[in-house]
């Protein structure tokens, strides 16, 4: 073991100021969509152009494939350079055992702590002060898209909040449009609802409950009304017999459905479809009732390689994925937000600066990633399912969820 | 009424291979206003070049042809040393019983209905331990034990239907285990091994899961790309190239079938299904 | 030699036991051991990683009380039930009618088989084209003039299931007319003339004659075609990625998402034991019939 560090010291001696040693790095993660590759494609560039090489390690599917293969590659002592993870609890055991690299001095170097905008993506990379993950983008899923054309026939203005939406549904739906679009996927439900709870409840009432972790108040009034407004939202999305998210929103690109609740991912496809925000479609972050946007995103995480070369070129990486530069090229092709706010996305368009705005004012609120557990993630995913696809009473359902989210405490 | 029946049949079992081969000769701005089942107005090949070389996984454009040899390399040796393995155990189990022989066999059999999985854990662990994880020994070995149940069953079976008095003459004769085995028994099972091939071909080419699982990307099969031509869900889903994938991917086996069909049943019948 | 063998019964036909080694070793130490190590990591509260922290039933008792798992269990059950009986009564009926000496034997056989080429990630997704209720069959249906017509079997949860079914059937019913077909060739023709003889009807022939011959054809097919439904998984995710809804989950799916997506290890360990344990209790009574039956005759 000494002369295994001993080495590692005099290796990274000789290799610092050669600097040249180009190093093979596989980086393993699930995006592999046309506009997702584009902005991988920014960080192979960037990695390759400092002088090492990035082995990309794509697995379609979403993390759901994806995310069993890395940790098995990871326990099973075979691990890739770099991997993404969405940040919070899901990689949290993997750094407990050991298995990750800490790059906390890479982090101080490049003063990480003051620049990472908002704060909480950092505190979700720290583990008992030390930081194991390198954050690359924000996305938010509380964003309401509305399709401008539908209420232009109707001759109706343009909702401009949740409630105005649901007071507007009749009209749609007289019309033999669907109010509401919603994927058949488990995630989707889960998304719907967690951007209704958001916007109905409120941010302090919120954050009692996901972060204070106060059960009196989730079993309270407050959620009763949150759960009776996503019920409402399952009588309008009835009629919606699509799987994918994507499918749901070309519902209503294609003025099909009136609106779709979905993450600011959804703008990617309005753009392929050439809508012009504003114009063909609205969006509207938090509901349109409260402007707050959780910040959940992905991060890098390193996992230890018994290697000193491919340990510097890990932290040559973990540098390279937050600077300003690869930033910027990055989310503009992703579509999601930078994490500093002192990049400039002059091209943003109009949703992208919603957005931003709201980040700048600090009107966010964690992501669920980061305040519950995987497993409880899942449960309340299985029991949001049953909820939208059933005739579940509202009470009903609070009442499992209060009960699903006290296994978690 | 008997060939109305059969035709009636047979469109239920063609009609899936007929709606891939014509949608992946269409181009997307047909397939959007027609028909599925309509033979294409302007035949086009894109979507087959597509799918062999330009479809991005990530950040390689190269398609399904990266993984092509790479699913052979771990075709080839998976296939001949489980059968090896599994023809060695039928053999064993029913010539040579030992025992515990039956012990062993019905775990064997209770194996095979363990979903793949539920064994990820413990075969990481023990390739982990063995030293081999992420390499193509491993999955070969993977391969091998996940084959094992279903062809010792079908070896043992083959083996119990031949003439018993053939084995016990060759041992009068002085004749040991593996001389038997290569004299006697090989050159009398062709059919069952027809067979085995045909089974395994199939599996280890269509399989994912342990594919992904157990290898690094420079050595992962088709059926990986495949999945990332036909599972990226963002944009518009190319219909036509993902057909072209699929029958790609398809390829291997299905000639096998076509070739071997009659091969096929003849080495079931030979024995394999004599108990 | 002999007089070796005599004194240590280990060492008989050691070459034998030798070359068992390998298949040993497989049932020991992966599918037994492999076994026992889920179970007893079913009664720890492991999360991403396996940790011996007992908790007891607790993680029974929760499956017990998950909705989701109750419902992939009474699929499992409508699904193995309908497919088991369908898949070798149609296989068999196939093969009986290949066996009437008709032409094209081969092409006929060709065409119901190769679907068995194709993995069921392929067959998932050709059945979600084909059952599509816009551009699918049931809109060519339509397009024919049976404007009423109605069927969704991709997203109306009271059918879905029938929707897998129509998928598995068509994947795995021509690998088992196969081995039907083989299974009736190998009937002696003397049977068939004792029974013209003594004048029984053709399809009497087959149900009480041939079909009780045939007895270890339908043993060797029920047990593959029995594992293949209880580990069903590939299909549904394609297909329907178990919806719409919870309306076709499957164990299996409910084992691989507990253990990989909410990391819960436990959880899953706890669902497959269930699994595992359930597929003993069938098997056992066939290894008693198979091997008990055996030694006495």
């Amino acid at each position: 073991m000494k002369t295994k560090t001993l080495a590692a010291l005099l290796c990274s001696a000789v290799a610092v100021p050669l600097a040249a040693n180009a190093v093979d790095l596989e980086v393993t993660h699930w995006w592999t969509s046309g506009g997702e590759a584009a902005a991988v494609a920014e960080l192979a560039k960037a990695f390759d152009a400092s002088g090492d090489h990035w082995v990309d390690g794509a697995i379609a599917g979403s993390g759901g494939t994806a995310r069993p293969i890395m940790i098995s590659r990871i326990t099973g002592g075979d691990p890739m350079g770099a991997t993404q993870f969405n940040h919070g609890q899901q990689a949290m055991e993997l750094v407990e055992a050991g298995l990750m690299l800490d790059i906390t001095d890479v982090a101080e170097a490049n003063n990480w702590k003051s620049i990472v905008n908002p704060p909480s993506l950092l505190d979700a990379c720290t583990i008992d002060g030390k930081i194991y993950c390198a954050p690359v983008n924000i996305h938010s899923p509380e964003w309401l898209w509305i399709s401008n054309k539908v209420y232009e026939d109707l001759g109706i203005p343009v909702p401009q909040n949740w409630n105005e939406f649901v007071a507007s549904a009749p009209q749609v739906e007289a019309a033999g449009k669907i109010p509401l679009a919603l994927g058949g996927q488990p995630w989707q439900s889960n998304l719907a609802f967690g951007a209704i709870s958001v916007a109905v409840a409120g941010l302090d009432v919120w954050k009692k409950v996901n972060v204070d972790k106060d059960m009196d108040v989730a079993a309270g009034p407050e959620y009763a009304a949150v759960f009776k407004a996503a019920a409402d939202a399952r009588k309008l999305a009835a009629k919606s017999n699509v799987q994918d998210w994507n499918q749901a929103t070309n519902l209503v690109i294609t003025d099909q459905a009136a609106a779709q609740i979905m993450g600011d991912w959804a703008q990617g496809e309005f753009a392929v479809a050439g809508e012009v925000a504003g114009k063909d479609y609205t969006c509207l972050p938090g509901l349109g009732l409260n402007a707050y946007l959780s910040t959940g995103g992905d991060a890098f995480y390193f996992p230890k390689l018994d290697d000193p070369e491919k340990e510097a070129a890990q932290k040559r990486l973990a540098a390279l994925l937050v600077a300003p530069e690869t930033q910027v090229a990055f989310n503009l092709k992703k579509g999601s937000l930078p994490i500093r706010g002192d990049v400039d996305l002059a091209t943003a368009n109009d949703c992208m600066k919603k957005g931003l705005e709201i980040l700048a004012s600090g009107n966010i609120v964690p992501s669920g990633d980061m305040v519950w557990s995987a497993d409880v993630q899942k449960q309340i995913e299985d029991l949001m399912v049953e909820f939208w696809s059933s005739d579940m009473p509202a009470e009903d359902a609070q009442a499992k969820w209060v009960e699903i989210l006290k296994s978690g405490l | 009424m008997l060939y109305g029946t059969l035709f009636i049949v047979c469109i239920y079992y063609i009609l899936p291979l007929w709606v891939m081969v014509m949608t992946s000769l269409k181009g997307m701005p047909e397939i959007r206003v027609g028909n599925i089942f309509a033979p294409p107005v302007e035949i086009t090949f894109e979507p087959w070049v597509k799918a062999w070389s330009e479809a991005c996984t990530g950040l390689n454009c190269d398609g399904l042809s990266r993984g092509f040899w790479n699913s052979v390399r771990i075709l080839v040796p998976s296939v001949i040393l489980s059968i090896a393995v599994a023809s060695v155990n039928g053999y064993a189990l029913v010539n040579w019983r030992f025992k515990g022989a039956d012990v062993f066999f019905t775990i064997l059999i209770f194996g095979s209905f363990i979903p793949y999985q539920v064994m990820l854990y413990p075969i990481v662990i023990l390739l982990r331990e063995m030293g081999i994880y992420g390499t193509l020994s491993g999955l070969v070995l993977v391969h091998t034990i996940f084959g094992m149940p279903i062809l010792t069953l079908l070896f043992r079976n083959y083996f119990s239907s031949l003439p018993e008095e053939l084995f016990k003459a060759a041992r009068v004769d002085g004749a040991g285990f593996w001389a038997i085995y290569f004299r006697i028994m090989l050159p009398m099972s062709m059919p069952i091994f027809v067979v085995a091939v045909i089974l395994q071909v199939t599996g280890i080419w269509n399989d994912f899961l342990f594919g992904v699982v157990f290898t690094k990307p420079d050595i992962y099969p088709m059926t990986v790309q495949l999945n990332n031509i036909v599972n990226s869900v963002q944009g518009v889903k190319e219909y036509n190239v993902n057909m072209a994938a699929t029958l790609l991917t398809g390829l291997v086996p299905l000639t096998i079938y076509f070739i071997s069909g009659k091969l096929f049943v003849r080495g079931i019948a030979a024995g394999a299904v004599k108990g | 030699m002999a007089d070796g063998a005599r004194r240590n019964p280990l060492f008989r036909n050691l070459t034998a036991k030798l070359a068992a080694v390998p298949m040993v070793l497989t049932a020991l130490v992966v599918f037994a051991g492999g076994t026992v190590w889920t179970v007893v990591y079913s009664f720890t509260s492991s999360k991403l990683l396996p940790k011996l922290k007992w908790v007891g039933l607790d993680q029974y008792e929760r499956l017990w009380g998950a909705s989701r798992w109750l419902v992939a269990i009474e699929n499992l059950l409508i699904y193995g039930v309908l497919s088991l009986v369908l898949t070798i009564s149609i296989g068999f009926m196939l093969a009986v009618l290949l066996d009437q000496k008709i032409r094209f034997e081969d092409t006929f056989r060709t065409i119901m088989l190769y679907p068995f080429a194709l993995s069921f990630i392929v067959t998932g997704l050709v059945w979600q084209w084909l059952l599509n209720p816009e551009f699918g069959v049931p809109s060519v249906i339509k397009a024919m003039g049976w404007e009423s017509f109605e069927l969704d079997l991709l997203h109306d949860p009271k059918i879905v299931l029938y929707g897998l079914l129509v998928a598995g059937l068509w994947q795995g019913t021509g690998f088992v007319m196969c081995i039907m077909l083989a299974g009736l060739r190998g009937i002696d023709e003397d049977i068939w003339k004792a029974c013209r003889v003594d004048g029984i009807p053709r399809w009497k022939t087959y149900l009480f004659v041939i079909v009780p011959m045939m007895r270890p054809v339908f043993i060797t097919t029920l047990v593959i075609v029995a594992s293949g439904i209880v580990k069903l998984y590939d299909l549904v995710v394609a297909q329907t990625s178990g919806g719409p809804g919870n309306a076709s989950q499957v164990p299996a799916m409910y084992v691989y998402d507990y253990m990989f997506q909410a990391q819960n290890l436990g959880q899953g360990f706890a669902a497959s034991s269930m699994m595992l344990v359930s597929v003993l209790i069938v098997l056992i009574p066939w290894a008693y019939l198979e091997f008990g039956g055996r030694k006495r005759g």
